[in-house]
């Protein structure tokens, strides 16, 4: 019962071939016997089996909503009423929050059941959930070697992928929903800048920040994003545009839609693991009736040093807040100023800490318009280049990732080859679009490999469309159970 | 343009403010957070000011309505797309650790105030912008020897920041402007200029240099958070900086902070210390846009400003300037004004300037006894204008209603019914006023004589003890007419 689909586990509660209590206490079973994988921060088992015995009653009296009693993973970052929320950082290490995020809120509001909060990296700072104050996460694709779960939302992928739930919400600033998604063998899609309300998550950057679905398949992805996408009067950069029904392009064919191939897209250093994925990638939609192009996205190159000025920029002021004076862990000090260094000294990780340095860098005056400025000047270029694009074919198709996951102890030594993994997942959040990281096979040492398609802006509904197609031709098996 | 005359030379002065000045909300500039006053600490404090984590600024539109008013009735120009800004730095009463503020694209640039120079003339100060940001919370050093502690309550109001164009040469020019922009503001109920609970204050940039030279270096005097002390902190920083620039040193660009109680400006940080901001376009919220409805439906609620209500005054009724200046300075006391003018049954020139000259003289100086502001006045407009009446229709004479209108403050009355329970009203009639002349003239015989021998200066003598018998209630221009009359029978 605990490898069915958020889809299967809807259709399940409906019939009432099982009951949202059981499926939730086999769930925390398992989260507790996988706990060496280290995916969640917070268990919430009390508070998930009495909200699963209400959600049994609704199922019961016909009064199910959406997500009536499916048990959920949330991303500690999500902030959630009474419940702990760490963003996996010592800084927030007893922080309780006060009141609830929107998207999870929305959730609760459409039945779900949260199971606890995953671990992640820093603030999401990271590539490879190896930063979290609560330690690493372990990819349960792992055999002989253990294996990195990718990042930021590795706790919420990991947890997925070993079915310690049924989906969980990520956030994805630079492609921390699809980079472990893609490591991971599942699915994970990151909605237009505005799609969902950021209220309540604990913010990044606030220019990129997004959340979105991290699911085991791509039918899940639909049904899991229509409940938590919208406007929100507490964002005020959350779009007021309809929400669709994304579910119904689920299964709609292809034919005739243009698909391109970004030829800035191929790097150095690439498997070929990798190039063999993403021609087969095409050519499974290719065999759908769909038209492949290719096209040429010239700025799409300086995404990644754009995206390394931008998000450091606004995380360094987004951070300040964690000053000890109010909520969160304090260091003491003989005076303030020493209180404050003491506490971020303290509170922060090394990664964390790094970027609030390259930040504050590339803001300070004399610096300014060297760095930052040009940043927003690249964006607007890459924008364009998307513009551009759109206007010839329906989504884009790249890798999701340059390599497969590594290897605990084989992690990039230098920060920027680290960085260089969100090489192709970062252009999508500095335009603003929408992208998703299907599962497409393994490569040669097991590992499993994702596809990421692009769509124009608030097109959601393409990638739910084009991804079930890939889904379908690629025929990626989900894994089995751990083994660890 | 006023000049500081030294045995060296000519000096320039240069002054241009900054002025903060919170803007009248029911709640804060990204909250719903009331911006009540006087309440305990921290008690207005929402999830957003306190900058939980996750939490997002929604902008107040009231907040930029009124920035918008403030705009219009400053003269200046709206711009219809503005940004806001991060400004970064640390300090434990700024909750996010940035203030949310308007740095390159302010909400309004241009416009101007008009004051009074130094030599009389109306002088337009020009405004450089006015950009809208939020407030800090406070600091309290005082409670505990070894703890501060933060009062949130203030963290997020809307505050105006208003600059002006250095165009001011002297402390009596800067508290002119600050006195007129105050004034304006709270004519336009976008700020109560209440300096002493800081809803207005002021940062002035001072420089000296000589004529047809370029600007020197300037200091920046902040904390000038009193109408009183703004003449004495510009005069004190300008003999500052003369006496160094006399000897032959340079001004060094730097914050001072002035000292209320010992009148005197000191270094607070100098520019080696400056903190670096590290301005960046705010990310939680969109660029500001305006639509030409909106700024123009605010227009169309301006009420009549200072400036003009007092040339209405002079044209209409022929006021003095100074008068009607005095009067317009303050909403509320030309709104009692106005409102005592309309109640004279004849509103025309003698009847504005009668009350004019009561309001200013007579009613002033008993709110100054009592510390009464107008509003709160014991004397409605109303009787003001029923004790004027009675003046022009010789009821009482003008030496009366001084009593009179001392009394109806004191017991709250009405003149009529003071006059009629005192008894006071002037006598009119010719014969009594006789009878009592008659009395006089008789007891004092020996004196007629003289006054018939040619000693003029004795009839005020007889009005006088005339006036006594009277209880000061004879009609004057009777009693010297009948006076007349019998001294020439």
């Amino acid at each position: 019962m605990f490898r069915l689909s958020l889809y299967e586990v809807q259709q399940g509660l409906k019939s009432k071939q099982f009951s949202s209590e059981e499926l939730t206490k086999i769930l925390l079973e398992r989260i507790e016997k996988f706990k060496t994988l280290n995916a969640y921060i917070t268990i919430c088992a009390d508070e998930a089996i009495s909200a699963a015995r209400k959600a049994d009653e609704r199922i019961a009296s016909g009064d199910a909503r959406d997500l009536e009693g499916i048990p959920l993973g949330i991303k500690d970052l999500f902030l959630t009423k009474g419940i702990l929320t760490t963003a996996a950082s010592r800084m927030l290490y007893n922080f309780i929050p006060p009141y609830e995020s929107t998207v999870t809120q929305k959730l609760l509001d459409s039945g779900a059941v949260f199971l606890g909060k995953t671990n992640m990296d820093e603030f999401a700072m990271g590539s490879a959930n190896i930063t979290s104050y609560y330690g690493r996460v372990i990819n349960p694709w792992s055999r002989d070697k253990k294996l990195v779960p990718g990042g930021s939302s590795g706790g919420s992928a990991a947890a997925v992928a070993a079915h310690l739930c049924v989906a969980a919400t990520g956030s994805d600033t630079g492609g921390s929903i699809r980079q472990p998604a893609a490591f991971s063998g599942i699915v994970g899609l990151k909605p237009t800048y505005g799609r969902c309300s950021r209220y309540g998550m604990v913010a990044l950057a606030s220019s990129l920040d997004q959340a979105g679905p991290i699911t085991k398949n791509v039918r899940d992805a639909a049904i899991f994003l229509r409940n938590i996408a919208g406007y929100d009067p507490k964002d005020s950069t959350s779009l007021r545009d309809e929400v669709p029904d994304y579910e119904a392009f689920f299964g709609k064919s292809i034919k005739g839609m243009k698909i391109g191939i970004p030829k800035e897209f191929v790097v150095d250093g690439m498997a070929d693991d990798i190039h063999a994925c993403w021609k087969r990638g095409a050519d499974i939609l290719r065999a759908a009736g769909a038209e492949i192009i290719h096209i040429s996205l010239p700025y799409s190159r300086y995404a990644l040093p754009a995206y390394y000025i931008i998000q450091p920029a606004e995380a360094s002021s987004n951070l300040a807040r964690y000053d000890g004076v109010r909520y969160g862990f304090r260091a003491e000090g003989k005076t303030l100023v020493e209180m404050y260094e003491n506490t971020r000294m303290e509170g922060f990780g090394d990664e964390v800490k790094r970027r609030i340095l390259i930040g504050t860098y590339v803001l300070s005056a004399g610096y300014y318009d060297a760095y930052y400025m040009k940043a927003i000047k690249l964006q607007r270029l890459i924008k364009a280049d998307f513009q551009r694009a759109f206007e010839e074919v329906d989504a884009i198709l790249t890798p999701t990732t340059p390599t497969s996951a590594f290897a605990f102890g084989e992690e990039p030594k230098d920060l920027v080859t680290m960085y260089l993994n969100d090489i192709f997942t970062v252009t999508a959040n500095i335009a603003g679009l929408p992208g998703m990281s299907v599962p497409m096979e393994l490569d040669h040492l097991g590992r499993p490999l994702g596809l990421q398609l692009i769509a124009p802006k608030l097109r959601e509904e393409t990638l739910i469309q084009v991804g079930a197609v890939l889904e379908d031709g690629a025929g990626f098996k989900q894994l089995e159970e751990v083994q660890l | 343009m006023s000049y500081i005359e030294t045995a060296s030379g000519k000096w320039e002065v240069v002054i241009g403010l900054e002025v903060h000045a919170q803007v009248i909300s029911q709640s804060k500039l990204f909250s719903s957070a009331s911006t009540k006053f006087g309440v305990a600490p921290n008690e207005n404090v929402s999830f957003i000011d306190a900058a939980l984590p996750g939490v997002l600024p929604v902008l107040n539109s009231f907040c930029v309505d009124q920035a918008i008013k403030t705009g219009l009735g400053l003269n200046c120009t709206i711009n219809k797309i503005s940004y806001f800004d991060r400004k970064n730095y640390f300090y434990a009463d700024l909750p996010q650790g940035y203030q949310i503020s308007q740095f390159h694209h302010p909400i309004i640039s241009g416009g101007f105030v008009e004051i009074e120079d130094d030599e009389g003339n109306i002088k337009k100060v020009h405004l450089e912008r006015i950009h809208i940001e939020q407030d800090a919370g406070k600091s309290l050093h005082d409670q505990s020897p070894t703890k501060s502690y933060i009062d949130l309550n203030r963290a997020g109001i809307a505050l105006m920041e208003i600059v002006t164009k250095p165009e001011m040469t002297s402390g009596a020019e800067a508290a002119a402007f600050l006195r007129k922009l105050r004034s304006i503001l709270r004519y336009l109920k976008t700020c109560d200029g209440n300096m002493d609970e800081g809803s207005m204050r002021a940062d002035v940039n001072i420089s000296l240099h000589r004529p047809g030279t370029p600007l020197g270096t300037r200091a920046e005097v902040k904390n000038v958070n009193s109408m009183k002390f703004i003449e004495t902190a510009v005069n004190f920083e300008i003999s500052r900086q003369l006496e160094i620039l006399e000897n032959g040193g340079s001004v060094e660009q730097e914050t001072r902070l002035f000292d209320s109680s010992r009148g005197i400006t000191r270094s607070m940080r100098s520019k080696e210390d400056a903190q670096d901001y590290r301005y960046f376009p705010e990310p939680d919220l969109p660029p500001l846009i305006l639509e030409d409805e909106r700024i123009e439906a605010i227009r169309a609620t301006l009420p009549e400003l200072p400036d003009a209500k007092s040339r209405r005054l002079q044209e209409t009724y022929g006021l003095p300037r100074y008068d009607a200046d005095l009067i317009s300075a303050e909403a509320e006391v030309a709104a009692y004004y106005e409102k005592a003018l309309a109640c004279c049954s004849k509103a025309d020139g003698d009847a504005a300037k009668l009350l004019a000259n009561w309001l200013l003289g007579d009613l002033f100086a008993l709110l100054n006894k009592y510390g009464k502001s107008i509003d709160e006045s014991l004397i409605s407009p109303e009787n003001l204008s029923g004790l004027i009446q009675l003046i022009q229709q010789d009821v009482i004479s003008g030496k009366i209603a001084k009593d009179v209108l001392v009394i109806m403050w004191d017991e709250q009355k009405s003149p009529q019914k003071v006059v009629e329970e005192q008894g006071l009203q002037q006598i009119t009639d010719p014969a009594v006023i006789e009878n009592a002349l008659r009395d006089v003239l008789i007891e004092n015989s020996s004196k007629v004589a003289e006054y018939k021998s040619g000693k003029d200066k004795l009839f005020g003598f007889f009005v006088g003890q005339a006036m006594k018998k009277t209880h000061g209630k004879a009609n004057p221009q009777l009693l010297n007419d009948i006076l007349s009359k019998l001294l020439s029978e």
